[in-house]
């Protein structure tokens, strides 16, 4: 039986997909925006009977910080760097695709034999969570801009956040805050870096970091 | 009783000092007073907690809550520890007033926050390690210490050459520290806690006790100095500041001491060749320790290759000891160790005070060049003459401490040979002919230091500026004092060390023979007799020079130079020259590299001739250079993965964590 709550999960794993697939930056950043939408509305659809004031404040800081913050922050950086899209990723486009599809095979591998205490709200939901962390993974190998890094990261980020309301009762609410609190960091700091490697390299391409090995 | 709050009042005393100078390195009036006061008051704490334990004769444990996986903050002082903590402390309360002086003449240069909150660490880490109960807990403290110690190695570490330095010593620590590591697991896993008292209890299999001995060897032989693990101490002594050279060559090194003694008495009974083996390196470092000294030429590097002797003939004793415990001989077992450890002792005093004396010489003349000093002792009496004692007392001669200890371990020795059976009294001969040739050698390489330094005409213009302020002044004084007291009155302070040798018998050896030393102790009461015969003769000698020189006129000249018009200061024996017919003839054991070019014309100026000679650490040539290139060039494979690309290492541990995931799920149900 496919709920819709698992219909926004498979809707989840298809942004995932999409984000593999797109090499404008543009799209990059709107689709982790919508992301971060649909984990707001999962946070309050996994949770069965009334949500709770505190399910509701979750959501509205998930969907401020992830929806309309970093996205907005994304679009400052690359308007003001005046890069358009990835030029020349270290994996292309289809085999990204492709390690899409075997990691997502790995991800469901891995939910079925990883033991939980308290079930999750939905079967999908655990291979979902590893399917967001080999994929940002994926981003942050194969891409060479750092703004896709960055994307790379918080996908991640949102994997991480969809194991937490997964287990939402097992999860203390700081642990979640402190996750959160970790990205914006996250964020700001490769912010500035963009920034700064911008200045100093004249370029965005993280391959000049090796520059700075001993 | 109040042994374990003044222990852990000094240890946070300690801390606290540490923590306020590291947030006053700008200042240096107060980091020095705070960092002095600090380690004072530490110091005074801890001896009063070692002294209340062996005052009441029983020991005392601290148990603190401890959240740290594994470890527990389980320390306890007995008869062993409490000498030990004596020594730290006693020692580093004196070096703390020199320090202080000492320091405080780089307060323009450098900050002095840093090495304040290093030194005071340095002595709390030593505390903790003497003192702990617990592998973990040992370990931390060791850890600390050598860290500590490092930083104040690389006091001078803005030159290329005192930055190499400290990354030898680093890396020789954690080498040392690494052996350490597995010993103390493999302790762990076998016994079943990395509490002390759960291994002490437990009967460990003998290939388990191989494997630990040799770990500890190697382990606390790195820290100790002992030969062919010492190449970091000559390196790394010289380059601290003085006090601190003190600190580590007199008391630091003898944390490896310490180690060894504890794991034979936590071991139950040792095995013969433990001992044979401690004999063979105690031997090597120590004949090679006072060849390798003869051959310096910088005053510093000197002492600390005679620290490597002076660590060879502590591990002589212990070995010694071991052979007792093994050959079930107690009396001789417990004059080996009473030697060994009157020997840390003294060890530690003069040791501490012939640094103190070159950190003077080094502050008035700006050099350690044994070459570039000479006639030091008009300038700098009270430096020459406890300079003398110290000279003298590591010489092992009479009426002065070496002797004491080193005769102690001549009787044991020579029990040993007459009472033991075929092997093992060999060793005890070997022993005897090793502190005889150390005897003369170090008694030649003192005279050389001694003379070149302080006797004969200035090599070079000395500020007269520099006298020494009492700070630095008084510590020497009080350990040269020290010197004699124990020299001439043996007694009092091996009826006080038999308690701490006794504590290293292992548990199943219950009765220690006190009695059977009374032949010795009796011994030592004919050395309070000559000495104080030698003494009286001293005197009564000075009292005649001056009786017949008393209504004289003294002038002093110049010596009779063979008619030769312009004798310079530059023409007196040099330290090579004076060291040159000695190592001769250890030529085969010491690779001297000697740099000569002559003239051939009739007048020759000063660029046309020169002669310089070298001795390289052999054990640093032709073993760890070799290897550790070896290494390099094997490993340098591994270069292949930092490329800086950090794609690649996002990748690397995404594979890592993916394999780990698929290995682990994969196993489970």
């Amino acid at each position: 039986m496919l709920s819709w709550l698992e219909a926004l999960i498979i809707l989840l794993v298809l942004t995932n997909f999409a984000l593999l697939g797109s090499s404008r930056l543009a799209s990059l950043i709107r689709l982790v925006a919508l992301q971060g939408m649909l984990l707001g509305i999962i946070t309050i659809a996994s949770q069965p009977g009334a949500a709770s004031a505190r399910i509701y404040i979750l959501a509205l800081g998930n969907i401020a910080t992830k929806c309309l913050l970093f996205p907005w922050l994304f679009y400052r950086a690359v308007k003001e760097v005046n890069i358009r899209r990835e030029v020349e990723p270290y994996v292309g486009y289809n085999l990204s695709l492709l390690a899409g599809v075997i990691s997502f095979g790995l991800s469901l591998w891995l939910g079925d034999r990883l033991p939980f205490p308290t079930k999750a709200f939905s079967d999908l939901a655990v291979p979902t969570v590893f399917f967001m962390l080999w994929v940002g993974l994926l981003l942050i190998i194969s891409r060479n801009k750092a703004i896709t890094q960055v994307v790379g990261y918080l996908v991640m980020e949102n994997g991480i956040y969809l194991f937490g309301i997964s287990f939402v009762e097992a999860a203390p609410l700081f642990v979640e805050l402190g996750v959160l609190l970790d990205v914006i960091v996250g964020v700001f700091i490769m912010g500035i870096i963009i920034h700064q490697i911008d200045r100093q390299f004249d370029t965005l391409h993280v391959g000049q970091l090796a520059n700075l090995k001993d | 009783m109040a042994g374990p709050h003044f222990l852990l009042w000094s240890e946070l005393c300690f801390l606290c000092a540490a923590l306020i100078c590291c947030f006053a390195s700008s200042n240096a009036r107060l980091a020095s007073i705070v960092g002095a006061a600090g380690s004072i008051i530490g110091c005074v704490l801890g001896l009063l907690s070692a002294t209340s334990m062996l005052s009441m004769g029983t020991s005392f444990t601290l148990n603190l809550p401890c959240t740290i996986p594994l470890a527990s903050l389980h320390f306890k002082v007995d008869a062993l520890s409490a000498l030990f903590l004596i020594l730290i402390d006693g020692l580093s309360l004196l070096f703390t007033l020199y320090g202080v002086s000492y320091l405080y003449e780089y307060r323009s240069k450098r900050s002095l926050g840093g090495p304040w909150c290093a030194f005071n660490l340095l002595v709390a880490s030593m505390g903790v390690v003497v003192t702990s109960q617990n592998g973990v807990l040992f370990l931390i403290g060791w850890e600390l210490m050598a860290l500590s110690s490092f930083f104040l190695v690389m006091f001078e570490g803005d030159s290329n050459k005192g930055r190499d330095v400290g990354i030898t010593y680093l890396i020789a620590t954690h080498l040392g520290t690494l052996f350490l590591l597995v010993m103390f697991i493999l302790m762990a896993v076998s016994s079943g806690s990395f509490e002390f008292d759960a291994f002490r209890t437990h009967q460990p299999s003998r290939t388990l006790l191989t494997t630990l001995f040799l770990c500890a060897v190697i382990g606390f032989g790195t820290k100790a100095g002992l030969m062919p693990f010492h190449v970091w101490l000559p390196e790394a002594h010289p380059a601290a500041p003085s006090h601190v050279s003190a600190l580590m060559s007199g008391v630091m090194i003898k944390t490896g001491i310490y180690g060894i003694l504890r794991l034979i008495s936590l071991a139950g009974m040792p095995p013969l060749w433990w001992g044979w083996l401690l004999i063979g390196m105690g031997f090597v470092s120590a004949v090679g320790g006072v060849l390798f000294a003869l051959a310096q030429h910088d005053l510093k590097k000197l002492l600390a290759y005679h620290s490597v002797e002076n660590i060879g003939i502590i591990v002589l004793g212990i070995g010694l000891g071991v052979l007792g415990l093994g050959s079930g001989s107690p009396p001789l077992a417990l004059t080996g160790f009473l030697g060994a450890l009157l020997h840390v002792i003294n060890h530690g005093i003069f040791k501490g005070l012939l640094f103190l004396g070159a950190g003077a010489i080094f502050r008035a003349t700006g050099t350690r060049q044994l070459d570039e000093l000479g006639g030091l002792l008009k300038k700098m009496p009270a430096t020459g003459y406890c300079f003398l004692i110290g000279a003298l007392a590591i010489s092992g001669l009479p009426p002065l401490n070496g002797f004491v200890s080193e005769f102690l371990i001549y009787i044991g020795s020579f029990r040993g040979g007459i009472e033991l059976a075929q092997p093992s009294n060999l060793f005890c001969f070997i022993i005897i002919l090793g502190l005889t040739l150390i005897g003369g050698l170090a008694c030649a390489c003192f005279s050389k230091a001694f003379g070149i330094v302080f006797l004969g005409e200035p090599r070079q213009a000395v500020s007269s500026s520099h006298t020494l302020p009492p700070a630095m002044k008084w510590p020497m004084i009080i350990l040269a004092g020290l010197c004699i007291a124990i020299g001439v009155f043996p007694v009092p302070i091996v009826r006080f060390l038999l308690p701490c040798a006794s504590q290293i018998f292992p548990v199943q050896q219950p009765e220690v023979p006190f009695s059977a030393m009374t032949s010795t102790l009796n011994l030592l009461t004919h050395i309070t007799a000559t000495s104080l015969i030698l003494l009286l003769l001293i005197f009564f000698i000075f009292r005649l020079r001056r009786l017949f020189l008393g209504n004289r006129k003294v002038t002093s000249e110049v010596t009779w130079d063979c008619g030769y018009a312009k004798p310079t200061p530059r023409m007196q024996y040099t330290a090579s020259s004076f060291a040159q017919s000695i190592l001769q003839l250890f030529q085969p054991f010491l690779p001297s590299h000697k740099a000569l070019s002559r003239s051939l014309t009739y007048f020759p100026g000063s660029e046309s001739i020169s002669f310089s000679s070298h001795t390289p650490d052999h054990f640093q040539q032709s073993f760890y250079w070799p290897l550790f290139h070896w290494v390099d060039k094997r490993f340098s494979i591994l270069r292949r993965f930092q490329h800086g690309k950090m794609q690649v290492y996002v990748l690397f541990i995404a594979a890592a964590l993916i394999a780990l995931l698929i290995w682990q799920l994969g196993a489970v149900q």
